[in-house]
């Protein structure tokens, strides 16, 4: 067993070496940087491509560019970037272009604490452009989990076409940890499904609407087009209703399909326990020492920690709830996810969030006082 | 041999959608008249555009075809072009896109990135109902500009050329050799820009009264020069970076593994705050700890706290240790505190004053310690490092509290500086270590 002292964004940057990533765009913004750094460290040492680009609005662009002649593109930045990248990852949802965004968000609005942690963007990353189609929104809780997410949103920005989130937090993406990447066990990365030679090519084909379309590079074999505009499989201009409606069922259903398959949760269901905490990112940590307290004292209960944010893990988080008469949300932000909690929860059901955004996690004393564990 | 292609526009969606009498359509078939010329392979070639009357033009093309958001045209031609260096790209821009996008402009012709753009400048958004734009000359008459314009018009090839644009050409729709000079721009291995004049016949024109072809007029009123206006290559960004890449070229550096083979003597997680001050080598003597912890078969994490400015005052580590996973990784309070700077001191004040009686603090004799129920242990920690190294406290300060609170064995701190570091550094930090340790032992001889 080898151990390396590591920072999540370098875990990052290393889970996109290992998902074959060979393109990188960013702009440096406190705490995202590091992962520019490692990155141009990393690709072009292996044929690969990193560039800083004159603002974020550039960097998508290069990805988006980039990513449709045939890359695996990754770009990462934190709030005020996600903000400038805003209308271009409405154009890779209707493009269907596969590519990673980090996140690794700081304290806000605006400039904020810049170099503080924070969860501020759970919904923001949700509902990050206009015309509120899904996004895959994964989130890591330790600096192994930072490398292996990002391997899996690589490959599943492959498998679905369509921009992956990976939203972290300083308090992971620069805090150095002991973990041995190599003990975690991945899949094999995937690519995304290419146009056979020879195939007639539609750029946005699809037998029912939550199929994947296959893919065809700028400067393949096939003529190919992208549009930021309303289109149709051929990414001609569609103006008939009709169509228009179908294509919009597609971008949905091909999230909204999946939302089982790609529910990636954690959980300590105890038998007969009436509190569940909800967790996600950083917090997960707390809630898990909190738990063993609570349970330390004798009152069981039962922890979810979700990787994935997006589509949001329904099924998990019903069954978890339950037997369960209350819900504890802890979170750096003043009640986000909460809010999906609160959407999916019986009637009568206590939901309790536990919140705080002055910069500082949010401890385990904070869970099980606020959360009446204590 | 493939057949000679007599055009590289479709018919397929019918006809190009331009008003009658659009500029735009006149250049639309230049491009297509040069592309006949140079006879590339389509599927080598990609046309961007982005929003704006001329960015309907894309699809009429039998080459790839992208369409992106207002103004951010070049920043996909950028990312094509990296990933795929044999392509043939060509932007086809608005001057309305190039006032949005001004910031791509600027850093396209400045990188030499080598893509193609001609600018279909007609002084006014066509698509939105002819507001003026950044190329609106001062006077003219639009939709946004009822009294006349009052601001500049920007010379597009001026700008770009400042911004280090190696070839760059003006003229207009209605120039005979327009195709050829378009060729020519596309043939440039580097950024090459053309700003073709045109008129917006549904808004630009009217509200003008401007005569079609009065475009040459409207130049020479302005004093904007028409032609070649810049002709002098220098190295294409993608293919400098392959090349720089490709000499630099080396397996990527993995740093050393580190094995638990050490014990220790922890039976629960335990925070250690590090505080001293810019240049002391805090952080990294920290590392150097926290992965000695590591090689003592111990969990670690470690946080740096410092000002942006970071050569001048605090900087404050914080290391976990602990025999198991470590969750919760802020330290409420922490077992062991070192203090070896004023800097240090100051911004840890509370934490110090606040440590439990079961704590300890470790500080340089010279400070003025607050009151704290932590046992305190005074130590020479900078007389001591000046004697090895002004950049070794960090280790001296760690070494003495590594020996005092037998945490886990010294030889796995020896470990983690000789494995982890270049030999020359290690070997002066090892000694600062040894002098470290034996920092208290003198005391009590
Ligand atoms: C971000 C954004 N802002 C505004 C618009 C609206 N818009 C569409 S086209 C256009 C101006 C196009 O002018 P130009 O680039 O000169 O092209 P032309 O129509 O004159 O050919 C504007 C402002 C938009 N599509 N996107
Ligand atoms: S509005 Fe102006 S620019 Fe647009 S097609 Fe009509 S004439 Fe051309
Ligand atoms: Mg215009």
């Amino acid at each position: 067993m080898a151990l390396e002292f590591l920072e999540g964004n370098e875990a990052i940057a290393r889970g996109a070496m290992k998902a074959n990533c060979n393109f990188f765009a960013g702009y440096p913004i406190t705490p995202s940087s590091s992962i520019l750094q490692h990155m141009l460290d990393l690709l072009p040492r292996d044929g690969g491509i990193a560039v800083q680009a004159e603002d974020e609005i550039a960097s998508i662009g290069f990805c988006i560019g980039a990513a449709m002649a045939g890359s695996k593109v990754l770009t990462a930045t934190s709030g005020p970037g996600i903000s400038l990248y805003s209308e271009n990852i409405g154009l890779a949802i209707i493009g269907e272009t596969p590519m990673v965004i980090v996140n690794v968000q700081r304290q806000g609005p605006a400039t904020g604490s810049a170099t503080k942690g924070a969860e501020g963007d759970i919904q923001f990353t949700r509902w990050c452009t206009s015309g509120g189609l899904p996004v895959i929104v994964l989130s890591p809780a330790t600096v192994g989990e930072a490398y292996e997410l990002t391997f899996h949103a690589f490959n599943l920005s492959e498998r679905y076409r369509v921009p992956v989130f990976l939203l972290t937090n300083k308090e992971i993406g620069l805090t150095r940890e002991s973990v041995d990447l190599d003990a975690i066990e991945l899949p094999s990365p995937v690519e995304r499904k290419r146009v056979a030679m020879g195939e007639e090519y539609l750029p946005h084909d699809f037998d029912y609407p939550s199929a994947v379309p296959a893919f065809a590079d700028f400067g393949g074999e096939h003529i190919t087009r992208f549009t930021t505009s309303t289109h149709d499989k051929a990414a001609f201009l569609a103006t008939s209703p009709p169509l228009i409606q179908e294509m919009i069922d597609h971008y949905t259903a091909k999230v909204d399909a999946a939302a089982d398959e790609l529910a990636l949760v954690k959980q300590h269901l105890e038998d007969g326990a009436e509190t569940l905490i909800v967790s996600y990112g950083i917090t997960s940590r707390s809630a898990a020492v909190a738990a063993r307290e609570a349970r330390a004292i004798g009152v069981k209960v039962s922890t979810l920690c979700l990787q994935t944010l997006y589509p949001v893990p329904r099924t998990a988080l019903i069954s978890a709830m339950n037997g369960i008469s209350k819900i504890i949300v802890p979170e750096m932000n003043m009640g986000q996810y909460i809010l999906e909690v609160e959407r999916l929860a019986p009637a009568g059901i206590e939901i309790i969030g536990v919140n705080k955004m002055d910069t500082t996690l949010i401890s385990p004393d904070e869970i099980l006082e606020q959360g009446g564990l204590r | 041999m493939n057949a000679v292609l007599e055009t590289f526009l479709t018919d397929e969606i019918g006809p190009l959608p331009f008003c009658p009498g659009c500029g735009h359509d006149r250049l639309i078939k230049a491009l297509d008249q040069a592309l006949v010329k140079l006879q590339p392979d389509p599927k080598k070639v990609v046309i961007v555009t982005d929003i704006g009357c001329i960015g309907l033009a894309d699809r009429y093309f039998t080459t790839h075809a992208f369409h992106g958001l207002h103004g951010r045209s070049i920043t996909y031609a950028c990312g094509l072009k990296l990933a795929r260096p044999e392509l043939t790209v060509i932007v086809l821009k608005g001057d309305g896109g190039c006032g949005i996008g001004g910031a791509h402009l600027l850093n396209v012709a400045r990188r030499n990135i080598g893509i193609t753009l001609i600018v279909a400048n007609n002084f006014n958004y066509g698509m939105t109902g002819g507001q003026h734009s950044v190329t609106t000359p001062t006077d003219g008459l639009t939709a946004t500009t009822p009294q006349g314009n009052i601001e500049g018009a920007m010379d597009l090839c001026a700008t770009t050329i400042a911004a280090g644009a190696p070839w760059a050409y003006r003229g207009t729709g209605f120039d005979r050799d327009l195709a050829d000079r378009i060729a020519d721009a596309i043939r440039q291995p580097g950024f090459a820009m053309l700003d073709i004049w045109d008129m917006c016949t549904a808004y630009y024109l009217p509200r003008n009264q401007l005569k079609k072809k009065d475009l040459s007029g409207m130049m020479e009123r302005l004093g904007l020069p028409a032609g070649l206006l810049a002709d002098k290559q220098r190295p294409e960004y993608g293919e400098q970076y392959r090349k720089i890449h490709a000499q630099a070229k080396q397996a990527v550096r993995r740093r050393p593994g580190i094995s638990a083979k050490y014990g220790h003597a922890l039976n629960q997680q335990t925070g250690i705050v590090i505080a001293g001050s810019a240049g002391q080598k805090i952080r990294s003597a920290a590392a150097l700890f926290a992965q000695a912890g590591m090689f003592a078969n111990l969990e670690a994490t470690q946080k740096d706290d410092y000002p942006i400015t970071v050569m001048t005052g605090h900087s404050i580590t914080e290391i976990i240790l602990s025999p198991e996973r470590i969750d919760y990784t802020a330290i409420d309070s922490p077992g062991y505190f070192v203090v070896v700077s004023e800097d240090g001191l100051q911004k840890s004040k509370a934490l110090i004053k606040a440590l439990a009686s079961g704590a300890t603090l470790y500080a340089e004799e010279s400070l003025d310690l607050p009151e704290t129920d932590a046992r305190v242990v005074r130590l020479p920690i900078v007389a001591t490092a000046k004697k090895i190294n002004r950049l070794s406290i960090g280790i001296v300060a760690l070494g003495a509290m590594l020996a005092d609170s037998g945490l886990f064995p010294m030889d796995a701190f020896k470990e983690s500086i000789s494995t982890l570091q270049k030999k020359v550094i290690a070997e002066v930090n090892l000694q600062a270590l040894d002098a470290g340790a034996r920092i208290l032992q003198s005391e009590c001889d």
